[in-house]
């Protein structure tokens, strides 16, 4: 399978963590959003302590795990919403 | 029906502004939700909040939540303003206003549309406490 680079944004604690608003992350082509996480927490271990409360949306909406990326969506990670 | 408005903004959130924003010869009710940076949680002072939002997404799940409140009553106008940045003490960090013909319906929309918000919209608050510790608070979350 061929790989591919997917770019996520990251917010609030995310951030921080990854010291970083944009990081790079390596997958097969055609994955899904769980093994996105799995290659999030593999290749950006500073992310282990939001581990699996991590949020992933795909072009402004909240994904399903198995949702696929095409490498040409929006792809962002974050904490738990803390607003209002 | 008058436009909905939302907004995220780093600027001071002016209240009668997003109130008036409304209001309508057609309504008997508008309802004002406002949250403010409140001082003491759990027996720790707060000095300060950081808020972080990632705009394109709240606006999008704003929009969509109050098309879910249009299901459930009859609104005729939604007015939201969300504040990020840093605040201090006894400022505003949202703003919900809802007009309806009636009370119970704006206050039933102004309940739902700010518990919602709470639970989805990604937007984060940071607390700065007075022992000069800063934490980013996180809460479950029900995607529904």
């Amino acid at each position: 399978m061929t790989a591919q680079q997917i770019q996520i944004k990251l917010f609030a604690r995310a951030k921080e963590l990854a010291e970083s608003e944009l990081i790079t992350v390596a997958v097969s082509e055609g994955t899904t959003v769980a093994a996105l996480r799995l290659a999030i927490a593999d290749q950006f271990p500073q992310l282990k302590p939001l581990s699996s409360q991590l949020l992933i949306a795909i072009d402004n909406a909240y994904a399903g795990e198995d949702q696929t990326l095409n490498g040409k969506q929006e792809v962002a990670c974050f904490p738990p919403v803390s607003g209002g | 029906m008058k436009p909905d408005y939302i907004l995220i903004t780093d600027q001071p959130i002016d209240y009668a502004m997003v109130t008036e924003r409304v209001r309508s010869n057609d309504c008997g009710a508008v309802v004002l939700f406002m949250g403010t940076v409140r001082e003491m949680t759990a027996g720790r002072q707060t000095v300060a909040l950081d808020y972080e939002a990632y705009p394109e997404m709240a606006q999008q799940m704003l929009e969509q939540l109050i098309a879910e409140a249009r299901v459930e009553w009859p609104v005729h106008a939604v007015a939201i303003e969300h504040r990020v940045g840093h605040l201090s003490l006894g400022e505003i960090s949202v703003a919900i206003a809802v007009s309806s013909p009636h009370r119970a319906q704006a206050f039933e929309a102004g309940r739902f549309l700010i518990d919602r918000l709470k639970e989805i919209v990604p937007i984060w608050k940071k607390e700065n406490w007075s022992d000069g510790t800063s934490e980013w608070e996180h809460k479950e979350i029900k995607t529904k």
